[in-house]
């Protein structure tokens, strides 16, 4: 069942074997270095190739999906449009929703931030006496830090996404938020559910170890107090939450107990039913490159002698709404098409990001939740401009990381070396002598020119590459020498000696 | 020719080029910078290479450093003021001008500037809309590199993530160069890596981006990579050659020059 070669018989021994790399240290006060948990993921040479070429091979279906579908590129457009649309009527369409959703028989909660979400949840589970909780992938839950403030509180929860799942039992946070196991060889699933549900040791078959999974968690199911969903879409005309899953362990979560929560960000909202078929279209077309999610549920009122509660959470969004460069980034549908596409999270796995949104749209949104502690993000960037491309919402993602960079600079997140450095470079390219002077010689050039000025001490350009070469003169001196007088010359157009 | 459809010619003046050759060519890649310069100069154009120039701002912008960045912008544009186009062999470059470049304030200079400034596959395929390289012959297996800058920055050619219909101005001009023989990689424009300060900044995953697009074209059976962006060729290079890659590097420019290899 080793997915490495070795020799037959042989038992390879365990401690040989790649271990799963962890992801960004907690930074405590400082900042998330992306860099050298990035570095940590490169150094475990099968993780990564698995986690490239996974995400590519959904990137693949993605374009073949799209490909299908003619009007593609304007149901991209639609969606931005009613998003946009929505976004800036945001407090109507709250309003609309929450009276059509208390019509329905529903209550409904808001949130403010993070901790109110998590007391609200709490209270609830409080009133209805319940002590175990089932629920379904959520990034708002994982955002507010529900899970741990429950736990701390005596609640049993139990994930029912299978990589949510597995991610719970091994007390990491999810590295992707479609899949939020990604990062995970077989071998380490095995690994983790031995060491948790007792399955066999180095059994890492796939059917054995979701069948485990599964026959471990139905129990919970079924005998769960209260159950909890999130929502991909809520309906302003309606009061509905729609979810979509490819598990139908929503429905289990919201049909089961007696209680239904659904914690739902405020910016998910779409104004009618028939929006939200572009959106249905958009979804696992950019998400896993399928046309459709197994499940796309409407929840609409509380089933006979149950209850059901939403919770509207603000967490920043309302200030996220009023910045001018990047309130758009509340369009995001989270399908996670960006992170698939993006050739820096592929090779460095979404746990080295430091928080729940990982790659391009984790670089936008998540300086609006801590400006200092995020500051170095918006630069694990090549700004290739591929996501915004994949985004079935348009958000402009690598514009949006661009300006990041002057919002952390202006706000002196910088580190020190590279302010340093920039201001050195923008004086000496601001200069033709001191430029001049400077790259003379490429020997000079290589200490001199800002691609390789900052941190040349450590020499980070020449560790994995050869420096390029001198070339004996530079292409000024050439033209000095060949084309002297060539401002003032008569005939343009004559060949080159 | 082609140059016989423009304007210029009609009114008996001289299109007036300005040639831009950024920091690294100037330092590294002079043959760049000769090929560029040789290549304009046969379309009987006046190209010029004002004296005073360094740069087009992008790295300390780029790095979010605008104020920085402004006194350099300035700079750029008074050296290319005077001319009928700005043109530079280097599309991340061109894509500052065009599409950042906002240090300063934006007089009409500073927007004339930006708005006539072309990247060298650009200037050649939209404005002379030229139609064949008769003097150019390059009979090798090549695999096209389109840095993202000229790619989804300067719309050099469609994207792989569109479904928009297929288009691309390199290809367009490298098809008419004798002998030329093209293969594709599995990730035709996944970003190569450079990205500027990125290259330092997260060494680790620039190099192994590096060392990924190397290989895709390797294994497409390339001999050489082209492309029109200097920086990722650079990087690419430097991959390839710490490595011990056999894969060896040209720049369109040189190509559609009539570089013999
Ligand atoms: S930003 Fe766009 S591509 Fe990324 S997760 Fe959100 S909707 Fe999907």
């Amino acid at each position: 069942m080793n997915e490495t070669p070795h020799s037959p018989g042989e038992a390879r021994p365990r401690a040989a074997r790649e271990a799963q790399p962890k992801g960004a240290a907690d930074p405590g006060k400082g900042r998330v270095d992306h860099a050298e948990a990035a570095k940590r993921f490169i150094a475990a040479p099968e993780h990564l190739k698995f986690h490239d070429e996974r995400l590519w091979d959904i990137r693949m279906k993605r374009d073949r999906q799209m490909h299908a579908i003619p009007e593609w590129e304007e149901l991209r457009r639609l969606a931005s449009a009613i998003k946009d649309h929505t976004l800036s009527h945001l407090d109507t369409y709250l309003e609309q929703f929450e009276a059509a959703a208390k019509a329905n028989g529903v209550h409904v909660h808001w949130a403010k931030d993070g901790a109110e979400h998590n007391a609200i949840v709490l209270g609830l589970l409080r009133d209805h006496g319940a002590k175990t909780l089932i629920k379904s992938k959520s990034m708002l839950t994982e955002e507010c830090g529900m899970r741990q403030a429950l736990v701390e509180a005596g609640i049993e929860i139990t994930e029912t996404d299978l990589g949510e799942r597995i991610q719970q039992l091994d007390a990491e946070a999810p590295s992707h938020i479609v899949m939020p196991a990604v990062h995970k060889l077989r071998r380490d699933v095995s690994d983790v559910f031995a060491r948790t549900l007792g399955t066999e040791q180095g059994n890492d078959d796939i059917h054995y170890l979701a069948e485990s999974q599964r026959m471990t968690t139905r129990p919970l199911i079924l005998e769960a107090d209260a159950g909890m969903t999130g929502g991909n879409f809520i309906i302003a005309e309606t009061g509905a939450v729609v979810v979509c899953t490819n598990e139908g362990n929503a429905d289990l979560s919201a049909n089961t107990p007696k209680l239904h929560i659904v914690s739902v960000g405020i910016e998910k909202l779409l104004p009618r039913t028939s929006d939200l078929g572009v959106f249905i279209r958009l979804l696992s077309r950019s998400a896993l490159g399928s046309p459709i999610t197994q499940y796309t549920s409407h929840f609409r009122s509380p089933r006979a002698g149950a209850e059901m509660h939403i919770v509207l959470v603000d967490n920043g969004r309302s200030t996220r709404l009023g910045m001018p460069e990047f309130w758009t980034s509340l369009k995001c549908i989270r399908c996670g098409a960006c992170m698939n596409t993006c050739p820096v999270y592929r090779r460095s796995g979404g746990l080295s990001y430091g928080f729940t949104y990982a790659g391009p749209i984790g670089l936008v949104i998540d300086p609006t939740f801590d400006k200092h502690k995020f500051s170095s993000l918006p630069f694990a960037s090549t700004l290739n401009g591929s996501c915004t491309n994949v985004c079935p919402v348009k958000i402009n993602l690598h514009e949006q990381i661009y300006a990041w960079r002057a919002v952390m600079a202006e706000n002196h997140e910088l580190p020190f070396a590279k302010k340093t450095a920039m201001a050195a470079a923008g004086a000496l390219l601001a200069s033709p002598r001191l430029f001049r002077a400077a790259i003379a010689t490429a020997d000079q050039a290589l200490l001199s020119l800002p691609r390789f000025a900052q941190y040349n001490a450590l020499n980070a350009w020449g560790k994995g590459r050869e420096n390029p070469r001198g070339a004996g003169q530079t292409f000024h001196a050439w033209w000095a020498k060949n084309r002297a007088g060539k401002a003032k010359a008569a005939a343009p157009g004559k060949q080159p000696s | 020719m082609a140059r016989d459809m423009n304007w210029w010619d009609l009114t008996g003046n001289t299109m007036r080029v300005g040639l831009f050759v950024p920091c690294y060519i100037d330092a590294f890649f002079p043959r760049v910078g000769i090929a560029t310069l040789e290549l304009l100069e046969r379309f009987d154009l006046d190209v010029d290479y004002p004296f005073d120039q360094t740069c087009c701002g992008q790295p300390m912008a780029n790095s979010g450093c605008q104020a920085e960045a402004a006194a350099t912008e300035r700079l750029f544009v008074a050296n290319f003021r005077d001319y009928d186009y700005v043109v530079c062999p280097s599309g991340s470059c061109v894509h500052h001008v065009r599409s950042k470049f906002d240090a300063i304030e934006q007089t009409p200079d500073v927007t004339a500037v930006r708005s006539k400034t072309f990247e060298l596959v650009e200037f050649l395929h939209d404005i002379l809309k030229v139609e064949a390289f008769p003097w150019a012959s390059f009979p090798h297996k090549v695999g096209l590199h389109n840095g993202c800058g000229s790619l989804r920055g300067l719309h050099h050619a469609r994207p792989s993530e569109l479904n928009e219909p297929f288009f691309s101005k390199p290809l367009d001009l490298l098809q008419k160069v004798d002998g030329i023989e093209f293969v594709t990689p599995t990730r035709p424009d996944e970003c190569c890596g450079f990205g500027g300060t990125f290259s330092v900044f997260e060494e680790a995953v620039s190099v192994k981006m590096g060392q990924d697009k190397v290989a895709d074209h390797t294994k497409a059976g390339a001999d050489y990579i082209v492309s029109a962006d200097t920086s990722c060729l650079m990087h690419q290079q430097g991959c390839a050659e710490r490595d011990g890659s056999k894969m060896k590097f040209i720049h369109i420019a040189e190509v559609l020059n009539g570089a013999r290899q």
